[in-house]
């Protein structure tokens, strides 16, 4: 089976983690990190394991796109410079899978709505946030069996898994989790809460979705829809768990996850951080398998 | 020590911490008429939010009888000298709220982060600072770090604007010595310019005593509530502090007496439930709990059978921070699991 050539721009923790994971991938065969520090650890690592490496940022890896047929391009970079990414990547025919939380392109949580981006040939997807990854899915299990009128997640990560970037915009956190919360998940108003605890050892991700749906809930059937989403989160993050619930109390529905990640090169607490690249390499993977099955032909873009 | 002529600035919480007891659902009418009588009994700061502070209306923590802005709004003519405070956690509010409260009137924003988390201030303690507004950074949860650790999150705080810095015993477990070993820490480390403040909790009854420490090793600004009212136990009693400053020479330029019937007249009879150091409150000083957890607990006790106690110990045996509500219905369902499988 033939794989997608696929780059990656920054790396850092998350583009490190992302690398190790499409190594293994069926699909994606990474060929280029792109840093800005020729110090960098993320790119020593990266051609240790045989990548083409850059310190020159995106414009290092504009030219060699075509000649080393580069189709996907992940950014784990940031918010501020995504935007000038995504438009030098696109122009190149590539597409963006954002791991930033700048939301240039649609919000993409895998087991909800990535079909349809594949299926409308979206250019630039973005991986909303960690704690919308690990939350989204269940907003969606319960307002595909009944209309939510209210969603309402709460992400509490551990101290040392939340880097500085995170840190200095929580803000985005918070506005761009209760936007996907509506837009993806489908509540008509959504709620997003982050904590950062830390306890040593490190706590494991934790994730409470509080849902308060139209008229009474319907137990079973919501039950059932939950269950069957997190098997489909499960196929890429395996430690995605239902710890309790879900809890039904008058108009509320309330379940109780921990996303342990898979520890490839983030440990294994940080289930936050692992999901977001599991979650970005499952999009990328689906739309690479469009275009090996020729469904799916990519043109330059002009922004 | 002597502590005649100190000037301390008192900042009452009986309408934010206060929203803790009341499940957020203070009316308008109470606050207005709260809020004028310590303005009255000239309280210099009054503090007005959501009990988890701005945007703080959610299934977690509880949805208030009104939004901070319908509570800012009605209040705010009202109070005629008093500073107006707004409380802020990062997390949970944002940027967009604290303009609104700025747009509402507020004089004084008041960022807080668990106490090892200060890095997540920076934006709001920076527009607060740039709005011209009095910005207060506030370690919660203080007594799960050393005074060194303190010192450091403190600077971080004061280096992104705030022209004061709180310690905040959340949980009611900090002793006068704890409060004197970090409170002096920190007060060496700040600018001299940067102002000190201390926030108690009065689950272990050491609210007045801690703020008298406090305030021997450089506090000049002193939470509490009239009637003592706030989460947990509630807070240092005001009237009780403002009686022992009198005596002590310590000045505050509050009316005793005045206050004295705020707490009488108009916080005690709104009391759903008496704010004491019952079984629950004193578990959360005992066990360094945060101090909100309380009604939590009580109500999962309710619905699940498990022991509240043994919920709010659970919860300080695994670390929980201010804001992990969610967790206190997780854990009794653990419990309830776990006595199923016993039985």
């Amino acid at each position: 089976m033939s794989k997608i050539n696929a780059a990656l721009i920054g790396p850092g923790n998350i583009g490190t983690d992302l690398l190790y994971k499409a190594l293994r991938s069926e699909w994606i065969n990474p060929v280029w990190m792109v840093g800005i520090d020729p110090e960098s650890d993320g790119l020593a690592r990266a051609r240790k394991l045989g990548l083409k490496t850059t310190h020159d940022g995106v414009d290092g890896l504009v030219p060699h796109m075509r000649e080393d047929n580069v189709q996907i391009v992940f950014d784990a970079t940031s918010a501020y410079v995504h935007a000038e990414n995504s438009r030098k990547v696109q122009a190149q025919g590539a597409i963006m899978i954002d791991l930033t939380p700048a939301a240039v392109g649609p919000y993409c949580v895998p087991p909800v709505n990535l079909k349809d981006h594949v299926g409308k040939r979206e250019m630039n997807v973005n991986m909303v946030t960690c704690g919308g990854q690990a939350t989204i899915p269940m907003v969606a299990a319960v307002s595909r069996v009944q209309a939510v009128e209210y969603g309402e997640i709460v992400a509490t990560v551990s101290s040392r898994s939340a880097g500085p970037g995170t840190r200095k915009n929580i803000d985005e956190f918070t506005q761009t989790t209760a936007r996907a919360v509506e837009a993806v998940g489908g509540a008509k108003r959504g709620k997003a809460i982050i904590i950062l605890n830390p306890a040593e050892p490190p706590l494991i991700m934790r994730d409470t979705v509080h849902c308060i749906t139209e008229g009474a809930p319907d137990q079973q059937a919501i039950t059932e829809s939950i269950k069957a989403m997190i098997e489909q989160v499960q196929k890429y993050v395996p430690g995605y768990r239902l710890k309790n619930g879900p809890v039904f109390d008058d108009r509320r529905v309330s379940v109780f996850m921990e996303v342990e990640g898979l520890g490839d090169y983030l440990p294994k607490y940080a289930g936050n951080l692992d999901i977001m690249t599991a979650a970005g390499l499952r999009t990328a993977e689906m739309f690479a398998e469009e275009i090996v099955n020729g469904t799916l032909v990519l043109e330059p873009q002009v922004a | 020590m002597s502590l005649k002529g100190t000037k301390v600035t008192i900042h009452d919480m009986s309408l934010r911490d206060g929203m803790h007891p009341k499940r957020h659902r203070i009316s308008i009418d109470e606050m207005i008429s709260i809020a004028r009588g310590l303005d009255e009994a000239g309280v210099p700061m009054i503090e007005v939010t959501h009990g988890d502070g701005l945007a703080g209306a959610s299934v977690n923590y509880g949805f208030p009888a009104h939004s901070d802005e319908e509570y800012l709004r009605a209040v705010r003519p009202h109070v005629k000298n008093a500073k107006i405070s707004a409380l802020l956690l990062p997390g949970i509010g944002t940027v967009p709220d604290l303009m609104m409260a700025h747009d509402c009137g507020v004089d004084m924003v008041r960022v807080a982060t668990h106490c090892t988390e200060a890095d997540v201030s920076e934006q709001h303690i920076k527009k607060s600072s740039e709005l011209g507004l009095d910005t207060v950074g506030f370690l919660m949860m203080s007594h799960m770090l050393d005074p060194k650790g303190l010192v450091e999150q403190a600077k971080l705080m004061e280096g992104y604007g705030a022209n004061c810095i709180y310690i905040t015993d959340s949980a009611g477990y900090m002793l006068p010595d704890d409060v004197k070993s970090r409170l002096g820490a920190v007060r060496e480390a700040l600018n001299d310019e940067t102002e000190l403040g201390f926030h108690g909790h009065h689950n272990l009854a050491m609210g007045v005593a801690n703020s008298i420490a406090a305030v021997e090793v450089g506090a000049n600004r002193i939470d509490g509530s009239a009637a003592g009212m706030g989460a947990g136990a509630g807070n240092t009693p005001l009237e009780v502090f403002v009686a022992v400053t009198n005596r002590m020479g310590i000045e505050t330029g509050v009316d005793l007496f005045k206050l004295m019937d705020v707490a009488e007249d108009l916080v005690y009879p709104i009391q759903d439930i008496p704010v004491r150091i019952d079984r629950d409150a004193l578990t959360l000083g005992y066990a360094g709990v945060y101090s909100s957890f309380l009604l939590f607990a009580k109500r999962a006790q309710e619905r699940y059978g498990v022991s509240s106690r043994s919920i709010l110990v659970e919860l300080g045996k695994r670390g929980m921070v201010g804001g992990q509500e969610d967790m206190i219905e997780d854990v009794a369902l653990e419990m309830a699991k776990a006595a199923e499988t016993a039985a």
